[in-house]
């Protein structure tokens, strides 16, 4: 299973701190859908949450206007994109413009899945806070 | 790989006013982040087509009028009424594309596309006071290519390179002699619109 896919956080914690701690690394497998009430850890990341965000409003786009467009470094994206990429979240697609190397992203089903639960859990929490 | 299952039942979802606070920053990075990289795709090609007819029709018109003056009239008025046109294409698009007419990248396309525009009117009156009218097809093409290619960078692809081809045909008007200016004008305002149009309508649903 995936390790930081859809896992629940007892703490709350921001996410990020974590990856600072540990090595980033790939995930294997399939991302587990995030149980309602807790958050998809895995999209909660500010550039995972970009790269999903920007994704889910164009087809595809390559990596360099994912770069560009998130203003990131290329080690720090192609790390969270894989990590996106190895949950099944997004696919990549590598071809040749030319002579050039081109690689493409775009959000799968299972992405775009989560990406919508991930949008209802923010608003059930401003619901939640609003009711409170 | 064996599935973990949480020992726990999930927590509720928690009423915390910082918590909510940080899921407003969210979908706001969410938003402005989609409206970035969104590019403004409800330009009707079937609008731009219909424009290019209508500058077609009004050039048959032109011709058939006495004085200069007329016939800069003539253009003038097709030019709103092709704005218009144009405009109530897009929004239908948009509407039926479910896309919005004030989002972010329509909102550029927008400021991008205007100045041009504007300096093509304010030279029109110019030129027209002193009598340089044998320069305006070549200043209208340039400057609405301009326009064109501008406001291109948040829409479609196809669309700055449409603003490029008005642009040479501009180039062209400019230094070839005053009666290639009207054919210029509808190679351009006419056939260009309409072959981009089509295109633009069969690649991009409309």
């Amino acid at each position: 299973m995936a390790r930081n896919a859809a896992a629940p956080d007892p703490r709350g914690g921001p996410r990020k701190r974590e990856d600072e701690k540990e090595p980033l690394r790939g995930v294997r497998g399939k991302a587990t859908e995030a149980t309602p009430g807790t958050l998809d850890r895995l999209i909660h990341e500010r550039m995972r949450l970009g790269i999903v965000s920007a994704l889910a409003a164009n087809e595809s786009l390559t990596f360099n206007e994912l770069k560009g467009l998130l203003q990131t470094t290329d080690g720090n994206l192609s790390v969270h994109a894989r990590k996106l990429e190895d949950a099944g979240y997004i696919s990549c697609t590598k071809s040749f413009e030319g002579r050039m190397p081109k690689t493409a992203y775009a959000l799968t089903v299972a992405g775009r899945k989560a990406f919508e639960r991930y949008l209802d859990h923010m608003e059930a929490l401003i619901r939640a806070a609003r009711d409170a | 790989m064996a599935t973990v299952r949480p020992l726990r039942p999930p927590p509720p979802i928690e009423r915390d006013p910082a918590l909510s606070d940080r899921a407003l920053d969210n979908l706001r990075f969410i938003r402005e982040t989609m409206e970035r990289a969104g590019t403004f795709t409800a330009i009707s090609g079937w609008g731009i087509a219909a424009v290019g007819l209508v500058a077609m029709a009004a050039a048959l018109v032109a011709r058939g009028r006495p004085t200069v003056a007329w016939r800069v009239e003539t253009w003038v008025t097709t030019a709103a009424v092709c704005i218009a046109l144009s405009l109530g294409a897009t929004a239908r698009k948009a509407r039926r594309s479910d896309l919005s007419m004030v989002s972010g990248p329509a909102q550029k396309l927008a400021l991008a596309f205007s100045p041009a525009m504007v300096v093509g009117a304010l030279l029109t009156a110019a030129l027209l006071r002193i009598g340089a009218n044998d320069l305006l097809p070549g200043v209208w093409l340039l400057l609405y290519g301009t326009a064109v290619v501008a406001g291109g960078a948040f829409s479609v692809r196809i669309i700055p390179v449409m603003g490029l081809c008005f642009m040479v045909l501009g180039a062209a008007a400019l230094f070839a002699p005053p009666v290639a200016g009207e054919w210029l004008m509808v190679a351009g305002f006419g056939v260009l619109h309409v072959l981009f149009g089509i295109q633009i309508a069969r690649r991009h649903g409309g």
